[in-house]
C-alpha cells in the first residue's frame, strides 16, 4: 500500500482545476423508487392492485355476507338491489362477498406458480446459459419439447393428468410457465455472458460462482423479474380459465373464473352481473402488466433519469 | 547480491508460442511463434494490425483463452507457468500479480454496479479485507488515477462517467491490487485524441512509480512509440521485428515496419500522399509456406515465397526475421 500511498500525495489529483458539482450518486433502490414514484400509470396500478389484494386479506372482515350462504328468495338480483351493493348470484349469494372471497384464491394462483416456476425455470436457464455446450444442449432441448405446445392446452393435460382441485393448478400451472421462464433466463444470460465485463472479472480472478453472482445475475434479474410479472396475469386467466373447464377448483369455492362459468348461462338476463368476475380478472390482470412495464423502465440504470 | 538476480529475473517469458484454434487443415494459427521477455519496469509495445494475433497473444498471458484453442510454448508470467498451471493458481494471479486493461471501457464495467464497488470486490477478491476498507483503497485508487472528487465518483455507475473517466476508473480497477505486471489491449483506441494522451502520461507515470511490466497492444503506432521501452512489430502470429525504440524508429530492417511507418500521418510530412502498404493481411487458417508478409512485400522473390525466415540480429537487441534485411532500410 506503501507505493500507492506515496504516489497519491506526489501527484495529488487535479481537483482544484475544474470545480466539478459534487456527484453524489443515490443507491439503486432509492434510485429505482424516486423513477417508479414519477410514473403516474404504475402508481395507479400499484394502487389499485393493492386495494384488490387488501380486500382479499381483509375479505372476512369486508364481506357483508357469508360467500357459501344463498338464498332461494332472492337469486340473480340485479347491482344495487336492497342489501346486495352488487347483486347476487344465480343460487341467491351475495355477489360482492362472493367476489371479495374468489381474488383470495385468483391471486394465489396468478402469483404462486410464477413464483414457483422463477425459482426453478430461472435457475436452470441461467445455468444453462452461463454454461453452454452440453449443458445448455440437455436443458434447451428438453425445454423446446414443453414450448412446443400451447400453454393452455399444456396446462389442460396436465391438470387432467393431476386431477381437478387447487393445489393441482397450481402444480400445472408452475410445469406451464417452466419452460419460456428458462427461455428468456437462457437468452439473456447467453447475452450478458458474451459482454467484455464478464471477461474482465475473469481476468481479475473471480471463480464461475462469483461471476455468476455479480456479473451474470445482477444483469439478467431484471428483464427476467419483469417478464415474470407479466406472467402473472396470465397466470390468473390461466386458472379461470381451468376453473372454466371444471379442471381448476370445484364448485362451490369462490373463484373469479369459476363465477364467470356460471353466470355464463345468466348473460342474457343480466349482462352486468355475468361480467362483474370478469372484470374483475380483467382488472386485477391489468395492473400485473402495467407494474411490469413500469419496472421495466425504473429498473434500467443505463436509462439516464 | 541475490537481490539483483530477483530483479533480473524476466517477470514475462514467452517462448516459442503457438495458439490455433479448430483443427485440421480449418485451423486459426493466430500466434506461429512468438518469443520475448520483460523485465521489472519495462515497457513492450505490441504492434500489429487487426487480425495479427495481437490480442489473442496478450490474452494467453493471463490464461484466458477459450476451451477450444490449442497452445504450444512456455509462458512465465512472475514465475507461474501459466499454460499448465491449475485453475485455482491461475485466479489467485490474476488481478493480483497480473491485470489487464481493456480497449473499451464502457462495456468492461458491470453496468449494474457502482465503480467503487466494482473496485472493492476485486481488491476482497485477492485481500483478507471488509468492505470499508477496500471501500477507502478504491477511492485511494481513484485519486491516484485522478479522478477529481473522487470520493463522490465511487458512487456512480458506469455510464455517468465520461469515456475519459471510465478509463482511469478502468486503470485505478486494473491496479486494486498492485499488480507487478500489465497488460494493456489497445486501452486508448476508443477514445479521442486529447484523451489519449492524458492517458497514456498517466500509465507511463504509474508504470513508473509503481515498477511494473507492461504489454501495451496497440494498432497505433505514434501510441506505441510514446509509451513503449520496446516494440514488438507483430504479423501474421509472429514478431517480425523487435528493437528498442530509438532503433525501430530510426533503423527499421523490415519492409513491413518501413510501410508502417512510411503510412502513419506526421506533421513534418504536410502535403505529401502517405503511402500504403498494398493488399490484406493473410488469411490465419491459410498461411503462405514462405514469409508471410512476401505476398504484399515489393523485396519479395523466390526464396520468401518458399522458405520462412528466421529470427536475425540487426544491432543490440534489435531482431529480425526477413531474408532482405537491408531493404527495409
Amino acid at each position: 500500500m506503501n507505493a500507492l500511498h506515496d504516489v497519491a500525495t506526489e501527484f495529488p489529483p487535479q481537483a482544484d482545476l475544474v470545480r466539478p458539482r459534487e456527484v453524489e450518486s443515490p443507491g439503486y433502490w432509492r434510485q429505482v423508487r424516486n423513477r417508479l414514484s414519477r410514473d403516474p400509470v404504475t402508481i395507479g396500478a400499484g394502487t389499485v392492485l393493492a386495494l384488490i389484494v387488501l380486500s382479499a386479506l381483509l375479505a372476512p372482515l369486508l364481506a357483508p355476507y357469508d360467500p357459501y350462504q344463498g338464498s332461494i328468495m332472492t337469486r340473480m338480483k340485479p347491482v344495487g338491489f336492497e342489501g346486495h351493493p352488487l347483486g347476487t348470484d344465480e343460487t341467491g349469494r351475495d355477489m360482492l362477498s362472493r367476489l371479495l372471497y374468489g381474488g383470495r384464491v385468483s391471486l394465489l394462483a396468478g402469483v404462486a406458480p410464477v413464483a414457483a416456476a422463477l425459482a426453478i425455470g430461472g435457475t436452470l436457464g441461467v445455468v444453462a446459459g452461463f454454461f453452454g455446450g452440453l449443458v445448455n444442449t440437455l436443458i434447451m432441448r428438453v425445454t423446446d419439447v414443453f414450448y412446443a405446445f400451447p400453454s393452455i392446452l399444456l396446462a389442460i393435460a396436465i391438470c387432467g393428468l393431476l386431477g381437478a382441485g387447487l393445489v393441482n393448478t397450481l402444480i400445472s400451472l408452475t410445469l406451464v410457465f417452466i419452460p419460456p421462464i428458462i427461455r428468456i433466463s437462457e437468452s439473456v444470460t447467453t447475452q450478458v455472458r458474451a459482454y467484455d465485463f464478464v471477461e474482465a472479472a475473469r481476468a481479475s480472478g473471480a471463480r464461475p460462482m462469483q461471476l455468476i453472482r455479480h456479473q451474470v445475475l445482477a444483469n439478467v434479474l431484471g428483464p427476467i423479474l419483469v417478464y415474470a410479472t407479466s406472467l402473472v396475469s396470465l397466470s390468473i386467466i390461466l386458472a379461470a380459465g381451468l376453473s372454466f373447464l371444471g379442471l381448476g377448483v370445484t364448485p362451490p369455492t369462490a373463484e373469479w373464473g369459476l363465477m364467470l362459468n356460471a353466470l355464463r348461462q345468466a348473460i342474457y338476463i343480466d349482462p352486468v352481473l355475468a361480467a362483474l368476475p370478469g372484470a374483475m380478472i380483467f382488472v386485477t390482470s391489468m395492473c400485473f402488466n402495467l407494474i411490469s412495464d413500469g419496472l421495466r423502465g425504473a429498473m434500467d440504470v443505463r436509462i439516464r433519469t | 547480491m541475490k537481490h539483483e538476480a530477483i530483479i533480473d529475473e524476466p517477470m514475462v517469458e514467452v517462448r516459442d508460442l503457438h495458439v490455433s484454434f479448430g483443427k485440421g487443415a480449418g485451423a486459426v494459427r493466430a500466434v506461429n511463434g512468438v518469443s520475448f521477455a520483460l523485465r521489472k519496469g519495462e515497457v513492450l509495445g505490441v504492434l500489429g494490425e487487426s487480425g495479427s494475433g495481437k490480442s489473442v497473444m496478450l490474452r494467453t498471458l493471463l490464461g484466458l483463452l477459450p476451451a477450444h484453442a490449442r497452445t504450444e510454448g512456455t509462458v512465465t508470467v512472475a514465475g507461474q507457468p501459466v499454460l499448465s498451471l491449475p485453475p485455482d493458481a491461475l485466479r489467485r494471479l490474476r488481478g493480483s500479480t497480473v491485470a489487464m486493461i481493456f480497449q473499451e471501457p464502457m462495456t468492461a464495467f458491470d453496468p449494474v454496479f457502482t465503480i467503487g464497488r466494482q473496485i472493492a470486490e476485486t481488491i476482497m477478491r485477492h485481500d483478507r479485507v471488509g468492505r470499508d476498507a477496500a471501500m477507502k483503497r478504491a477511492q485511494e485508487l481513484l485519486e491516484l488515477v485522478a479522478i477529481p472528487s473522487a470520493k463522490g465518483r465511487l458512487a456512480n455507475y458506469p455510464h455517468e462517467m465520461s469515456g475519459g473517466m471510465r478509463q482511469r476508473a478502468m486503470i485505478a480497477l486494473a491496479l486494486a491490487c498492485r499488480p507487478s505486471v500489465l497488460l494493456a489491449d489497445e486501452p486508448t483506441t476508443a477514445l479521442d485524441v486529447t484523451v489519449q494522451i492524458q492517458i497514456l502520461l498517466l500509465l507511463r507515470r504509474l508504470q513508473a512509480e509503481l515498477d511494473m511490466a507492461v504489454v501495451f497492444v496497440t494498432h497505433d503506432i505514434g501510441v506505441a512509440v510514446e509509451i513503449s521501452d520496446r516494440i514488438g512489430v507483430m504479423y501474421a502470429g509472429r514478431f517480425v521485428e523487435e528493437a528498442p525504440i530509438e532503433a525501430l524508429v530510426d533503423a527499421h530492417a523490415h519492409p513491413y515496419t518501413r510501410g508502417l511507418l512510411a503510412s502513419t500521418v506526421h506533421g513534418q510530412r504536410k502535403g505529401e500522399r502517405l503511402e500504403t502498404i498494398p493488399g490484406a493481411p493473410p488469411n490465419l487458417a491459410a498461411l503462405p509456406p514462405g514469409c508471410a508478409f512476401a505476398p504484399r512485400c515489393r523485396h519479395a522473390d523466390d526464396r520468401c515465397r518458399a522458405e520462412a525466415p528466421e529470427p536475425r540480429v540487426v544491432g543490440p537487441s534489435h531482431v529480425a526475421r526477413c531474408h532482405h534485411l537491408s531493404a527495409g532500410r
